[in-house]
């Protein structure tokens, strides 16, 4: 029965999401927006790579840098997705209060209403795919996919970062107007630390060994290697070296690294949510609103 | 134009301000979210580069791009989409019966935001250029002084005119603040040479003040960057001296024009729609 109660609330969040994200909106304008924004947030790199190699994209780290950026959009979307819901039904719609106190499971709702910005983010990312194989060259062949690792290696990854979503979440119910910078900045930790558009050998020693503890990092070499097996075999072999520091490890131990960590940050998140909306609510933080 | 008048419109912008700057100091955690977590975004795109080889000047652009997307995204969602959140939370129906101006809020919206934004453009760029190693030349301090200014000008001015445009918005209004992020982010070269997307993309991207006020910033700060510059110093002033006077005019117009169409249509009170 609870069971059934949680999904009737997730789904029911589900299409309230769908309804804030795009029927209120203006259609053409929604439209836009889903194609716009990643193909320009994609480009700004295929220009910095052009700036660079005058224009040659024919080449392996280009396709290594792409991909990673597409695929990146579901780390930063869904992040945000789900502290946006505590951000915007509490200082916007003022409704948070009234969500809280419903008989419904709470994370089935943001669940629901983050489950949304998936579907919503799948569609992005594979708009600036075909506009990556179609117009740029990047080196994705239907033939040479490995389906079922990018079917496994997809689940792992989307239960990973919705967790992750989970305790930034709890955060937000701490903070003031920060969510966006909350979403951006730990985005961007992933940005920089998970080989998402260079690989982690780019970086300095230390941070390699923090790169290697986020299972983001495991999340994108896995999906590169079932997206574009040649292309990723051809990057380490032209820099002679393993270039993108996972060289050793089997998908399979990958797979089973993404599993652990999903169910350790699982455990987390809910004990950092938890007591997130513990001192939320002994700070009278739950119906706050700082419209400064 | 009577004194009374000038010193209420001084008394709005005070007034407006103060709560950001107040609220800036009972909540200070906006440090660490303004501060730190920018810097990620700046480091991945110079170790893009670095990864690349690239010339130290290009670090040296994001370094500095990255610096400047604070003023964006502060005139972006903290001036112009404020307004459509200032009509839901049921503020702006008190702007618009105050007898004041009602780009004196948003001059207040932009003073008030100014001093969080400049701490965190100010810390990106000097914790970026520590990390990686970038130089700064500074030739002419006072060209440099007034490119700052000009580019800030019209870019508030920009901002109030849109503001406008958020005043009539509905839900949408978020979708519209997204959707001017990453793409100005491309169209203006925060984080390589305009001048590479082309003369004729560069020139419709110069509307946004951004766009001349970096290109010039980066031959002021930066020796070799006479060579990735789409006009010179000089040309690039002239220009966004003319878009201040454009925006501001454009603003006050546009705040008119809106506001009446809003009490025409019944949208200025308008909430959840």
């Amino acid at each position: 029965m609870a069971v059934m109660n949680d999904l009737r609330t997730m789904k029911n969040a589900a299409w309230l999401g769908w309804q804030m994200e795009a029927n209120w909106a203006d259609p053409f304008l929604f439209a836009t927006y889903s194609i716009v924004k990643p193909i320009s947030a994609t480009l700004i790199l295929v220009f910095m790579f052009m700036v660079v190699t005058g224009g040659d994209t024919d080449n392996a780290y280009f396709s290594y840098m792409f991909i990673g950026n597409a695929l990146y959009m579901y780390v930063a979307e869904v992040l945000f997705g789900v502290t946006w819901v505590i951000h915007d039904d509490r200082e916007h719609y003022m409704t948070l209060k009234q969500v809280y106190i419903a008989p419904i499971n709470f994370y089935a709702y943001i669940l629901g209403r983050s489950a949304i910005k998936i579907v919503i983010t799948t569609a992005g990312v594979i708009i600036t795919l075909v506009f990556g194989v179609l117009v740029l060259g990047v080196d994705i062949f239907l033939g040479d996919i490995d389906w079922l690792l990018l079917a496994v290696s997809t689940v792992l990854g989307m239960g990973c970062i919705c967790v992750l979503g989970l305790a930034l979440g709890g955060i937000t119910f701490l903070t003031a107007r920060h969510s966006i910078g909350i979403n951006e900045g730990v985005a961007g930790i992933f940005y920089v630390m998970s080989g998402i558009i260079f690989p982690i050998t780019a970086l300095p020693t230390w941070a390699q060994s923090i790169s290697k503890v986020l299972p983001v990092t495991y999340w994108m070499d896995s999906m590169r290697r079932a997206l574009m097996p040649d292309a990723m075999a051809e990057l380490s072999s032209a820099a002679a070296f393993d270039v993108t520091g996972l060289g050793g490890f089997s998908n399979l131990y990958i797979m089973i690294y993404l599993a652990i960590s999903a169910a350790i940050f699982f455990v987390l998140s809910l004990a950092v949510f938890k007591f997130a909306d513990g001192v939320a609510r002994r700070k009278g933080k739950i119906d706050w609103t700082t419209s400064y | 134009m009577s004194d009374g008048w000038v010193i209420r419109n001084l008394r709005a912008i005070k007034g407006r301000a103060y709560p950001r700057i107040i609220g800036a100091k009972r909540e200070p955690s906006w440090l660490f979210f303004e501060i730190v977590l920018p810097l990620f975004t700046v480091a991945a795109y110079a170790y893009v580069y670095q990864f690349m080889d690239a010339r130290d000047e290009l670090i040296g652009y994001v370094v500095l791009g990255g610096a400047m997307t604070a003023f964006w995204l502060n005139v972006l969602w903290a001036m112009a989409a404020q307004f459509y959140w200032e009509k839901e939370i049921g503020n702006l129906q008190l702007y618009m019966i105050a007898p004041i101006s009602r780009m004196s809020i948003l001059a207040g919206m932009a003073l008030g935001g100014m001093f969080s934004t400049t701490v965190n453009a100010a810390s990106t760029l000097a914790i970026g250029a520590l990390i990686f190693n970038v130089a700064f030349h500074i030739s002419n301090p006072f060209m440099l002084i007034a490119i700052f200014l000009a580019t800030m000008v019209a870019l508030y001015g920009m901002g109030m005119m849109f503001a406008s445009l958020y005043m009539l918005f509905g839900r949408e209004a978020h979708h519209l603040s997204n959707l001017m992020t990453d793409p100005v982010y491309l169209a203006s070269g925060f984080f390589f040479p305009v001048k590479y997307l082309g003369a004729w993309a560069a020139a419709g991207a110069s509307f946004i003040p951004i766009t001349l006020g970096l290109d010039a910033l980066r031959q002021m700060f930066f020796t070799g960057a006479a060579e990735d510059a789409f006009l010179s110093i000089e040309v690039e002033l002239l220009i966004l001296l003319g878009l201040c006077v454009v925006f501001l005019i454009l603003a006050h117009y546009s705040l008119r024009y809106m506001e009446y169409l809003g009490k025409a249509t019944g949208r200025l009170t308008l909430r959840w729609q």
